[in-house]
């Protein structure tokens, strides 16, 4: 059985634009020991599928369960989740300026929270925890640092200080949402390293969550990709990379500069994604599509499996022959080349 | 992009901007200042983008700032055209300004919620006294189409407009007078992937149809490959780098250079497991006091006694081409791994971190 186990969440919001449905039908499972990348674009759905699974979006109509040691955290009181949240899951987010108390020095932030969950650590050996814990993420001097406020610190070892903290009591899982996005790429690759390397001591689970597909093809094991707050596809890291199925995703890997070294055109993906209050009756996708035809506008897809391959889903009406798929992709390359021919002529 | 025999339209020599910070200190009264860029020189040739990395901190911002005179300079100078723009008053700077704009990162910020597109995007031509009201729609409606706006969402706010498409608005306005130059800061940096690709292609289409010169300032190494032709990397206020791009991914000789690139995640999980990771240990030190000799010295693997002691001139390293220069005493070969490397200063964070690391206790589980 998989540590968590997310089936058929529906969260919507009320907006006084009207009813948001942020997401739409998100299933995955997070294995123990492993990471699961969830990518995806702004508005994806991404960060409110993982804060509701954590309780953190208040006044959402939450539909769909998630369970996680055995409860169910969607039907749990706010006293069950406390008891969870920070023991069992551990959370670090994107700012982490925002996350930490700026008026308090980060050691004592630590050990108010390993006091909180635990009543019979003293506050020595919550100090001491604190202290090791710093010099665990890294930190040189965690024994001065301890006592210095947030501000002394630079972005990366905030976030550092995030991840000790989140760390505390060695929880099963830690959702890390967009947890490198604000720091440079030199701070971000100490960040990660800090986040593997605990992972392997610990054998934590990671949801990490990020627009990046560098960071995911660097720490993720599985990878589900979001849209319009929806699940997409869902692949093993190679299988997304190496042999996709789905167009968005497809979309994603091309437009990047990095998979098109310097010169020649990026391929975009035309358009911009659908508003989440009155979302498309059909695939969410297939306003943007190369691919598009009838069905897609007419009904959403499924989320099944596809190339004959256990772990690897995608929800689009494309066949889900690899042969047959690799044919489409050839016909669409040559329409949009001739396209862009056309193009440059007029 | 060949450079050679053409005349730079832009040459930024020795140029310094040092901010006046307070002392920290009650009785010590001396005047600190923040070099943010310190002694940097470069040249930018008509029709090319010249790439500016480097990361928080560099001074990368700042130096756009000063090129286009949005500061004054604390010493150096910047030629425009031939022209020294580097002391010009406001007035002088006018007509200047007409050929060189700028486009910024948060395309919430940088257009003012309250006016309609159309004024936002013509208030070149009111500040230039260009046209009259008539006629000015006109050419706002042009460049909104050749941005790739809708020119009948003329009369429609900001707040009306996705993200892509208000970078788009900040790309007609820069384009509005017909300039030479445009300083581009982090333009794609807030958008998603799918939008970014949309913007850079529009970039360089505009770049292919007027004949523009960028000078493109990113975080993003991937985006600055992809655009520049050339690429200077900067840290802590100085160029420690200036190459053609591809060159300077396939041979990079300063160290700094090399482990920003290494640490780079590629969106390739082959390459992310064969890649040399090169994590750099310890923050970018204080602007206001930058380590002695060479900025890099105290992160560096490969520094030696000297880094510490001489600030090392920017000049090709072996025998490479004249417009590959770097400031590094001990550059690196091409097949030279960074982690083979150990440092020999005495105020070398590694050697810090490593003694640390080296102390703490096996943590209790």
């Amino acid at each position: 059985m998989a540590l968590l186990e997310v089936d058929d969440l529906h969260v919507r919001f009320n907006t006084d634009d009207g009813v948001v449905n942020a997401v739409r039908g998100v299933s995955f499972e997070v294995e123990q020991g492993k990471t699961l990348g969830i990518v995806g674009e702004s508005g994806s759905g991404k960060s409110v599928s993982t804060q509701t699974i954590t309780g953190l979006t208040r006044g959402a109509k939450v539909e769909g369960t998630a369970r996680f040691d055995g409860m169910d955290l969607l039907q749990a009181t706010s006293e069950e989740l406390r008891a969870v949240r920070g023991i069992k899951i551990g959370m670090i987010f994107q700012d982490p300026l925002t996350s930490l108390h700026p008026a308090y020095r980060v050691g004592w932030q630590i050990e108010e929270m390993i006091r909180a969950h635990k009543k019979d650590v003293s506050k020595a050996q919550a100090r001491a925890r604190a202290v090791e814990l710093l010099g665990l993420v890294g930190i040189p001097n965690a024994k001065t640092r301890v006592d210095d406020y947030p501000h002394q610190f630079s972005g990366g070892m905030r976030q550092r200080v995030m991840i000790a903290m989140a760390m505390a009591l060695n929880p099963a899982l830690l959702i890390a949402d967009e947890p490198t996005t604000a720091l440079d790429v030199t701070v971000q690759a100490q960040v990660l390293d800090v986040m593997r390397r605990l992972q392997e001591e610990f054998g934590t689970a990671i949801v990490l969550i990020t627009h990046d597909l560098g960071v995911i093809a660097e720490m993720a094991d599985d990878v589900i990709v979001m849209y319009a707050g929806r699940v997409m596809e869902q692949a093993s890291r190679r299988d997304i990379f190496y042999a996709n199925h789905h167009p968005y995703t497809e979309g994603l890997l091309a437009s990047l500069p990095a998979r098109n070294s310097s010169g020649g055109r990026l391929l975009p993906i035309h358009g911009s994604p659908p508003s989440m209050i009155n979302p498309p009756k059909g695939c969410p996708f297939a306003a943007r599509c190369p691919y598009v035809f009838d069905r897609c506008i007419e009904e959403a897809p499924p989320l099944e499996e596809v190339f004959g391959n256990e772990s690897h889903r995608s929800a689009c009406w494309l066949s889900g022959q690899k042969s047959e798929r690799e044919a489409d992709r050839e016909r669409v390359r040559a329409a949009l080349l001739e396209a862009e021919k056309m193009e440059g002529i007029a | 992009m060949t450079t050679t025999g053409t005349e730079p339209l832009l040459r930024v020599q020795n140029v310094k901007k040092h901010f006046p910070v307070r002392s920290s200190s009650l009785f010590n009264r001396d005047k600190l200042f923040l070099k943010a860029v310190d002694d940097v020189s470069l040249e930018v040739y008509p029709g090319e983008t010249l790439g500016l990395v480097g990361e928080t901190g560099c001074g990368k911002s700042t130096l756009a700032r000063c090129v286009t005179r949005l500061y004054d300079l604390t010493a150096g100078t910047v030629e425009f055209g031939g022209q020294d723009i580097s002391t010009m008053s406001r007035g002088e700077l006018r007509p200047v300004r007409r050929e060189m704009q700028m486009i910024f990162q948060d395309p919430y910020g940088s257009l003012n919620p309250r006016r309609r597109v159309g004024s936002i995007i013509g208030d070149a031509f009111q500040i230039h006294k260009i046209d009259d009201s008539k006629g000015q729609k006109r050419r706002v409606q042009e460049l909104m189409e050749l941005v790739g706006l809708n020119p009948e969402h003329y009369n429609r706010f900001p707040a009306e407009f996705s993200g892509g498409q208000r970078q788009r608005i900040g790309v007609a306005r820069a384009l509005a007078l017909k300039p030479k130059l445009i300083v581009c800061d982090e333009p794609v940096s807030a958008l998603d992937v799918s939008i970014q690709a949309q913007v850079i292609n529009l970039l360089d289409d505009l770049q292919k149809e007027f004949g523009l010169t960028y000078i493109f300032i990113s975080h993003d190494l991937s985006v600055v490959r992809h655009v520049s032709d050339r690429i200077a990397v900067m840290y802590l206020g100085k160029v420690v780098e200036t190459a053609p791009s591809e060159e300077l991914f396939e041979v990079s000789r300063h160290p700094y250079t090399r482990s920003l690139l290494s640490a780079l995640p590629p969106a390739d999980p082959d390459a992310a497991e064969q890649r040399e990771r090169i994590v750099l240990v310890g923050d970018i030190p204080s602007p206001i006091f930058p380590p002695e000799g060479c900025r890099f010295h105290t992160r560096c693997p490969k520094a030696r006694l000297d880094c510490a002691e001489h600030v090392p001139p920017t000049v090709p390293a072996f025998d490479d081409p004249p417009d590959h220069v770097m400031a590094c005493l001990h550059p690196l070969k091409q097949d030279d791994e960074l982690s083979d490397f150990t440092p020999e200063v005495a105020d070398s964070e590694i050697l810090v971190e490593a003694t640390l690391q080296d102390a703490i206790e096996e943590p209790k589980p």
